[in-house]
């Protein structure tokens, strides 16, 4: 047998040990099997902890009671007592630190996406008041009569 | 210079020895240090969805947007909203315009406008990742980048997907993409660090009529569990064998 | 909208009826082309090892030039990949944390114990030239000459011994090679198949005929290619020597030409109604049982793709060339008629697959048109469009010609089994 068949073999050795070389550089040291399967639990560990920091945009209505009584109260006896404020108004986030005001959107297609009538029989969306976008008061802003904190109060 | 056929034998074998021996350096951590780090095990994250209350509203799609940072205008969304049309000619028509994001406003599916008189039924279906117990798209990951938590939510490692697109065509039901900024796979995870601080997802919360609800399937006294194990509920093609953790109210035969 | 926020597959897919909202053709053209180089690269190796482990004499010219030629082919099947792939820079990582449930996974595994194997018999065929070139140098003036004696000594991985016992030695390798190297072969490109008969989700890739019909038409593919470039290269030295010595000189490289595309051909056939075969049934089979993608899958594969189906890949590229290669006096002008058409086949046999796959839609209620960008105007639409997919095709011809200027591959006096 000649010595020199072995050659390719150590070149194939050099090759994984290149391999093994690079993953110890490469991979973070926290990569592993966390969990019961290697099929589902394969993973570097750290990166959960990095979903848990991302950061929280929506505050929920709470936030909004401390400065803005007046129209939490309003909001909160009326028929969009379910519709958060952030719908409308967007997330707050850190607001008032970040962002002053948070945006007025007075457009139709906010109040349309509840309130367009799509004559749906068995449907909970027939059970809201509709209209048809084109038959009613078109090119004028909902909110130009429509209170949006209390849709049953008129707007002057 | 010659070796015997021993020779070669031994030289043959003692290389491949000391190229597996480094092959331990794979380490993985014990059993025990690996439940000690994954989260309480004491949760199983599912999902309520009541399609006899959803109105199309598309709130839920846009604070998703917002919440989770998908560009708005990008045609792409973590979860969204299908309007279903059964008409008395046997017809099912269904559409999700930019997923639902800005709600239904129009009768005309695709530029066909639809006789309300021929409407049998019509309901709207809101969808989001399953976060199935056995996802296949954790399967085909080529990388390890996407997995399972121990409290059954899966993520995607953003540093470490190379972007293959093989867990996008694995899943089913279509929640996956590519996230248009990161270029790496997304989808929804049902707003982990939000639930994680005893929050509750952006669209659950954003939701007015209560079609969308969180639960813990190990806490006995959660609510919404309580609705899932005791009303009649289903899942989204389960004939894939991927136990989804989506659970429908009101799912309709015709839901695609 | 800002410039950086493309969504991947939304360029070129034009979506019908109803698609869920994250349906795009993600996996395009760089997709399609994959699974054909590999099989290029497959065939090309098992041809030539029909050679070296089972004997066909007949097969010798054309076995040693195809296992050069799967050298550089190699390289060229990965190159789709890193093309395709959204994070480029991260591509070593299947080989720094395989996931070995996912059978891309298996690629730097499989594609590196096959580049192992291929090199090193190319090694052992190839060492004893590499010595004696070596000698030949020895002493030669010049810039040139000085860089080829480094090459060369560097080839010979400081293996000089060229006595009768090492020939004899390096032959058996070369043969022991070979012989592993078939079931590599088909596990590299098996895998492709696996690859997509494997998911689940799409309703025309299930399925677990896909490893073995890939395999099939990947050694169609690869034959032919070998088959071509063979021809075209002995007829640029017939017409060479014709200039040289005349009409009658060039008949011998002529007619030896014809007896190794001849025999050559009976392989090919073969293999072309294996895969013809598994196809078929495929197709019966899903009339047949007739699942819940019946449907939608017979208005694409029937309707939408009727053409590209049966018309170009089932006609063209399968029976046109059988019927062609199977008729009495088989001409040289003839035969690579067919090998082309045979090429094309094998190509829209990928493309059928990959982007005929993702014609519907998820919902079974939907189809999704594929508008592969021809004239790029950015990094995304060139490395998934037209160009991207000919600079995959170019490559491979590319660097053959370069590791043949040390690997010659048409010399008849290297490597007898």
């Amino acid at each position: 047998m000649k010595r020199h068949v072995l050659h390719p073999l150590w070149l194939a050795i050099g090759l994984v040990g290149l391999i093994l070389l690079a993953r110890h550089f490469m991979v973070p040291d926290d990569f592993g099997i966390h969990g019961d399967s290697f099929t589902y639990n394969f993973h570097r560990l750290g990166n959960i902890q990095e979903w848990k920091d991302f950061p929280v945009k929506y505050q929920g209505r709470e936030s909004c009671r401390e400065c803005h009584k007046d129209n939490v109260k309003t909001h909160r006896r009326s028929p969009h007592k379910n519709v958060e404020c952030e719908n409308c108004h967007g997330p707050s986030g850190n607001h008032p630190d970040d962002v002053e005001f948070l945006p007025l959107n007075r457009e139709r297609s906010l109040c349309m996406r509840c309130h367009a009538s799509l004559e749906y029989p068995n449907a909970a969306r027939s059970d809201l008041p509709a209209v048809h976008d084109r038959r009613h008061k078109r090119k004028r802003e909902c909110v130009s009569c429509h209170n949006p904190h209390d849709p049953r109060e008129d707007v002057e | 210079m010659t070796c015997s056929r021993r020779e070669f034998l031994k030289e043959a074998i003692g290389g491949t020895v000391a190229t597996v021996l480094p092959l331990s350096a794979f380490t993985f951590l014990t059993s025990a240090e690996a439940r000690a780090a994954i989260a309480d095990s004491k949760v199983r994250w599912a999902f309520l969805v009541d399609t006899n209350k959803c109105v199309g509203c598309g709130m839920c799609v846009k604070a998703c947007k917002n919440e989770n940072e998908i560009p708005y205008d990008a045609p792409v969304t973590r979860t969204w909203v299908e309007r279903y049309v059964v008409t008395k000619d046997g017809e099912t028509h269904v559409d999700s315009p930019m997923g639902g994001r800005d709600g239904f406003t129009s009768s005309a599916i695709r530029d066909e406008e639809i006789d309300p008189e021929n409407i049998d039924k019509a309901f709207f279906v809101p969808k989001l990742c399953n976060q199935c117990d056995n996802p296949a798209c954790v399967q085909v990951c080529p990388v390890g980048a996407t997995y399972q938590t121990g409290d059954g939510v899966v993520l995607v490692d953003r540093e470490w997907c190379i972007g293959c697109g093989y867990c996008i065509m694995a899943c089913p039901y279509g929640v996956r993409f590519f996230h248009p900024k990161y270029k790496v796979a997304d989808k929804c995870n049902f707003c982990y660090h939000r639930i994680t601080k005893g929050l509750q997802p952006a669209c659950v919360q954003s939701c007015a009529f209560g079609a969308r609800r969180l639960a813990n399937l190990r806490d006995p006294d959660d609510p919404v569990t309580k609705i899932i194990t005791t009303e009649r509920v289903a899942v989204l093609k389960d004939e894939y064998g991927t136990k989804p953790h989506v659970f429908y109210l009101g799912l309709d035969t015709n839901v695609r | 909208m800002t410039e950086d926020i493309i969504v991947h597959g939304a360029e070129w897919t034009i979506k019908e009826l109803f698609v869920y909202p994250n349906e795009f053709i993600y996996w395009s053209i760089q997709i399609v082309m994959y699974p054909y180089m590999t099989g290029l690269v497959a065939g090309a190796f098992v041809l030539s090892s029909l050679y070296h482990v089972f004997g066909q004499k007949d097969l010798k010219e054309i076995a040693q030039f195809s296992l050069v030629f799967s050298l550089a082919l190699l390289p060229v099947a990965a190159l789709p990949l890193l093309l395709h792939l959204q994070q480029p820079l991260r591509a070593m990582e299947p080989l720094l944390t395989p996931h070995f449930t996912s059978a891309i996974a298996a690629f730097g595994i499989v594609f590196t114990v096959y580049g192992l194997i291929v090199v090193s018999e190319i090694w052992f065929v190839y060492r004893e030239y590499f010595v004696y070139q070596l000698e030949a140098l020895k002493g030669a003036p010049g810039f040139w000459n000085a860089q080829r004696r480094i090459a060369y000594r560097a080839l010979t991985f400081g293996a000089r011994d060229v006595s009768e016992g090492a020939i004899r030695v390096d032959h058996k390798a070369a043969k022991i090679l070979a012989g592993i190297g078939i079931p590599v072969a088909c596990f590299l490109h098996g895998y492709a198949g696996f690859i997509f008969g494997s998911v689940k989700a799409n309703a025309l890739w299930m399925s677990p005929l896909m490893p073995v019909i890939f395999i099939m038409s990947a050694v169609v593919s690869g034959i032919a290619l070998c088959m071509l470039t063979y021809i075209v290269i002995m007829e640029w030295q017939a017409f060479r020597k014709r200039r040289k010595d005349g009409a009658a000189a060039a008949g011998d490289i002529k007619g030896a030409e014809r007896d190794v595309v001849g025999r050559a051909t009976r392989y090919l056939l073969g293999f072309l109604i294996a895969a013809i075969s598994l196809e078929l049934l495929d197709l019966i089979f899903r009339g047949y049982t007739a699942m819940k993608s019946w449907d939608i899958l017979r208005s694409v594969m029937y309707g939408k793709d009727f053409i590209n189906i049966f018309v170009l890949q089932y006609t063209l590229g399968n029976l046109v060339p059988f019927i062609l290669l199977l008729l009495p006096r088989l001409t040289i002008r003839r035969t690579v008629l067919a090998l082309l058409l045979v090429l094309f086949g094998v190509f829209m046999m990928r493309w059928n697959v990959v982007i005929g796959g993702q014609a519907f839609s998820l919902s079974f209620s939907g189809y999704m048109h594929y508008h592969i960008p021809i004239i790029p105007h950015s990094l995304e639409t060139f490395k998934e469009g037209l160009f991207g997919a000919l600079t995959v095709i170019a490559t491979p011809f590319v660097l053959f010609w370069l590791i043949n200027k040390f690997v010659p591959s048409l010399r008849r006096d290297i490597g007898e089994a």
